[in-house]
């Protein structure tokens, strides 16, 4: 009987282990750390700036809501003044940018950049290999942004607490778009998908100018698509048929139907045509005079209801988790094309 | 154990085919140069070895049947592209820890003793550097991952003459020292004979000649004799005719054992030469046959 031939031992590559994650985190570190110090000057320049202004808002804001007796001439005026005393800040056009920036000059330039000058045949020929590469550096800096702007929404949270507080005779609609998603989850949520959407751009334009247009198109179409259309629909509204609607609530829709067929009357407010028929008692109160939803009971004494249909301000936090977890799944599909594309690239 | 092998290798850029129908193997233990003009396939063969670009049809495999592209086969081979492309805003020290990090050999000291030779400073951004010193540079950092394959597309078309001397005395230091295989692409013909050898010779996205150059040049030889004859002459293939006046040379592929014909005179050729030549006529077939050859010996030529 013989010996069987023993197998050849096994060759070097066989045991081969990988270069470990940890080293990516230096290289990251080393590559890209001008960027993240760029991004985190920018946070926190901003974040003391609405802290600085914060703290007077937020005083002026205590000071009117302390004022007694409410709805006085000097009260309204304290109020008036709170509400004018930040201008630039108070529609948050400006923080709205910031997502964009942080997707424009992180997410961007990441692969497109290696591809423009010719370093990714450098940096796709290393031991560790590009997958590990690619998942390594996109998944870090995807977090750093991520935790950055996280931290910053929570200055921006606070600092836009008075605009909604309950005690604000003119509160913001806490769901309307141009504050909702600088606040709370969306804010990083934003962040992430602007990056992710840079980092994608990037890998398939491989050209830096054009990858930051187009992330900034895209960016900006789905912030608008968001607002505008999606947001609306996260929840199925509420429907009222009282004319109390809150006002903070964030209204979808307005229509009338005649009362008693409930066939639809028209949409939005009662048109001319309506209000030359009906002629309405003054039902203000007694020497004052008739204010819009005095018009509405009239209209709704004459056989007619008014239907709202509109999100309710206690659904701010449902909608931000919605918001931010689309978003986080977005950005995972995203990242996750990005690193198949570094990985059958062929060029 | 073949550096590079490819069977029915394959890249299509749109409808232009890069390379096509490539079967090649490349033995370890040489300095081999891939020769060919522009467009001829070298970049997108080197590119394919190294994984860089994903085949169309075929394959390819690096360091005896790794899969190219694969961290195992990326682990055991240098790579330097086209342009030596290094971070320009990283100092040489930063591309030595990046590299360092990105691989799991790297012999610092002598990549620090190897730039200290070359009089490159560490604290120097790679992008302030001389053409030159980033070849430098980019060959230190794939020498000291301690490869056993080293890979340079077009490493010294940039390059002045001293630096392209210095250059490729540092790549057969290697060759030599530690004994790394050495694949490397040029259109530049001159030293060519010093350096290579073994060569692949590539027009039109396919492989022409390939060969130890020894085994080349033993098996052709130049004829020189009447023109008027030239067309007469069969005994042996000709790769290419030229005539000049009355006389005709004829590139042939014969060894020193062929009978010469009455009134022809036999030179053996040089490398340089039987390169030019074969460039001048692409359809002059070679090798390899269908077979892939598996072991060091020279691929059969084909007429």
């Amino acid at each position: 009987m013989t010996a069987l031939t023993t197998p050849a031992p096994p060759r070097e590559d066989a045991s081969l282990r990988p270069v470990p994650w940890q080293r990516m985190g230096w290289v990251t570190w080393r590559q890209h750390r001008v960027t993240l110090a760029g991004v985190a000057a920018l946070l926190g320049a901003l974040a003391v700036l609405l802290w600085i202004v914060g703290l007077h808002v937020h005083q002026a804001y205590s000071a009117a809501a302390a004022c007694r007796p409410t709805s006085s001439a000097i009260c309204d005026d304290m109020f008036g003044n709170f509400s004018v005393m930040d201008g630039f800040l108070a529609n948050g056009f400006l923080l709205q940018a910031l997502p964009a920036l942080i997707g424009v000059f992180v997410g961007a330039p990441l692969l497109a950049r290696e591809m423009e000058t010719g370093t990714f045949r450098y940096a796709w020929t290393q031991g560790i290999g590009r997958l590990r590469w690619a998942l390594a550096k996109l998944v870090l800096l995807a977090i750093s942004v991520t935790v950055a702007s996280g931290l910053f929404s929570l200055v921006t949270t606070w600092y836009y607490q008075p605009y909604f507080a309950a005690s604000n005779p003119v509160p913001q609609p806490p769901l309307a778009p141009t504050l909702f998603d600088l606040r709370g989850v969306a804010f990083p949520a934003w962040t992430l998908a602007a990056f992710a959407i840079g980092a994608l751009a990037g890998m398939l334009i491989r050209r830096v100018v054009p990858a930051i247009a187009a992330t900034l198109a895209v960016y900006t179409g789905l912030v608008f698509a968001a607002g505008g259309f999606l947001r609306a629909h996260y929840l199925t509204p509420v429907l009222t048929s009282s004319l109390n609607v809150p006002g903070t609530a964030w209204i979808a829709s307005q229509w009338w139907t005649v009362t008693r067929s409930g066939q639809f009357a028209w949409a939005g407010r009662p048109p001319m045509s309506v209000l030359g028929n009906i002629t309405c008692p003054n039902s203000g109160p007694p020497n004052g005079k008739p204010t819009m939803v005095s018009i509405e009971q009239c209209v709704v004494q004459h056989g007619y209801t008014q239907w709202t249909s509109y999100q309710p301000t206690t659904r701010f936090w449902p909608f931000q988790w919605i918001e931010g977890g689309w978003l986080l799944v977005l950005s995972v599909l995203l990242i996750a094309v990005t690193v198949w594309l570094v990985r059958r690239r062929a060029a | 154990m073949n550096v590079i092998e490819a069977s029915g290798l394959s890249k299509r850029y749109g409808s232009t085919w890069a390379l096509r129908e490539c079967t090649l193997a490349i033995p370890a233990g040489h300095v081999a140069a891939l020769v060919g003009p522009n467009g001829a396939g070298k970049t997108t063969l080197l590119n394919l070895a190294v994984g860089l670009v994903a085949p169309s049809a075929g394959g390819v495999t690096v360091l005896g049947g790794r899969v190219a592209g694969s961290p195992a086969a990326l682990d055991g081979i240098g790579f330097v592209a086209q342009d030596t492309p290094l971070y320009k805003n990283l100092s040489v020290a930063d591309m030595l820890h990046l590299t360092r990090n990105l691989n799991r050999r790297f012999d610092q000291a002598a990549a620090e003793a190897r730039l200290a030779e070359l009089d490159i400073p560490l604290k120097r951004k790679a992008g302030r550097l001389s053409g030159g010193q980033q070849a430098q540079v980019a060959l230190t950092l794939a020498l000291a991952r301690r490869p056993r394959l080293l890979v340079l597309d077009e490493p010294v078309a940039m390059l002045d003459p001293v630096a392209r001397h210095d250059f490729m005395a540092m790549v057969l230091t290697a060759a030599a020292a530690d004994g790394v295989s050495v694949v490397l692409s040029s259109h530049v013909l001159t030293e060519l004979e010093r350096v290579a050898d073994y060569l692949i010779l590539m027009s039109r996205g396919r492989v022409q000649v390939a060969g130890e150059v020894d085994d080349l040049l033993a098996c052709h030889r130049m004829l020189t004799g009447p023109a008027a004859e030239a067309d007469r002459y069969t005994e042996r293939p000709v790769v290419q005719a030229s005539r000049a006046a009355a006389q005709a040379h004829l590139l042939v592929r014969a060894t020193a054992d062929d009978p010469v014909p009455a009134g022809w005179e036999v030179h053996q050729v040089g490398l340089e030469e039987l390169v030019l030549a074969y460039l001048r006529q692409p359809g002059a077939g070679a090798l390899p046959g269908p077979a892939r050859s598996r072991s060091s010996q020279p691929s059969e030529v084909t007429g």
